[in-house]
């Protein structure tokens, strides 16, 4: 084999075992992630109502598929994750295939703004107790 | 009767009992089951799921137009904008409930008006800009949302079919916008 053929598997090895940057890696900005959870998940889901999508507040760090009286599907509540940062990036991602059968097909391609959302979501405001005069 | 006429005359009977729209006094209903029903009915494709949510998301449009033609906060104007919006998101809903009928699945049903109202937060709306401020929220997330959900369709057909109605709700988005006097974006690329 020639160090060029060989190169070539070595370099494909590589690529498949290092994932793209992951948002979770960088430093997001609570601030900006607020305003993209309005524009971007805000169609769809809120902080402290079940709606399209179930309520947000504390969602990190709570297992997937627990929010009360939220019809989860059955691929998000057999797949045993937790919302950690990590797990919120790969969601974001490409939700159909972290759990493939979920209802949410929307991506969020840009890692920033990933990282943003996740920071927002993990935010003292956001993290905290249901404000009780909330109402989206 | 024509949409518009059912409007005013639902509006001019809610106006009888109060000005702006409390969740109690919400009581039409566009549907009983809960998208519950549908979502635990045997094992959809992902397409269908997927396009499902989209119909939910429909659903929730339709309705929050719905409660504001009925809060009797809106100009006679606006309100025929409003109408004509609402039309917009019931062909939408048509449109992709038939495509989870090819699919063979069965497209998810709407929830109450009175939960709608609940979850939007409805009651806490006081007067037209209110109104058109919720109404653009809603339409920016939904062109969002559907540019967001183009690349987990399976189908390429249904990749035209979302940037279609992302399409539309962008439209929606930039006519709320002028009523409210936004500033026009400066960069390009608005949404997505």
């Amino acid at each position: 084999m020639t160090p060029l053929r060989f190169a070539i598997p070595a370099v494909a090895a590589v690529l498949m075992v290092c994932p793209p940057a992951a948002a979770a890696s960088l430093p997001g900005d609570p601030q900006r992630g607020a305003s993209l959870y309005e524009t971007r998940c805000g169609a769809c889901h809120s902080l402290d109502a079940n709606r399209i999508g179930p309520s947000h507040r504390g969602v990190v760090g709570r297992r997937a598929g627990v929010v009360p009286g939220f019809a989860y599907t059955q691929a998000l509540k057999a797949s045993g994750l937790v919302w950690t940062p990590s797990n919120l990036d790969r969601w974001l991602t490409a939700p159909t295939s972290l759990a493939k059968g979920t209802a949410m097909g929307f991506r969020m391609p840009a890692a920033q703004d990933r990282a943003d959302v996740i920071a927002y979501l993990a935010s003292p405001a956001v993290a905290g107790a249901k404000r009780p005069a909330a109402g989206r | 009767m024509t949409d518009q006429m059912r409007f005013i005359d639902r509006r001019a009977a809610l106006a009888l009992g109060t000005s702006t729209l409390s969740a109690a006094g919400v009581l039409a209903v566009l549907g009983v089951a809960t998208p519950r029903s549908a979502f635990a009915a045997g094992a959809p494709t992902q397409d269908v799921q997927l396009l499902n949510a989209a119909i939910a998301l429909e659903h929730e449009g339709i309705a929050a137009y719905q409660i504001a033609a009925e809060s009797g906060l809106l100009t006679p104007d606006v309100l025929k904008i409003g109408i004509t919006f609402q039309g917009h998101h019931k062909q939408h809903r048509d449109d992709l409930a038939s495509a989870v009928r090819r699919l063979g699945g069965q497209p998810v049903a709407a929830k109450a008006l009175s939960a709608y109202a609940t979850d939007l937060g409805a009651g806490s709306l006081k007067d037209q800009t209110g109104v058109l401020k919720l109404a653009l929220k809603l339409e920016r997330g939904a062109a969002n949302a559907y540019l967001g959900l183009i690349p987990s369709l399976d189908q390429t057909d249904f990749h035209v079919l979302a940037a279609r109605m992302a399409g539309d709700e962008a439209f929606h988005a930039a006519t709320l916008g002028n009523a409210l006097g936004e500033a026009i974006p400066q960069k390009a690329l608005i949404f997505g």
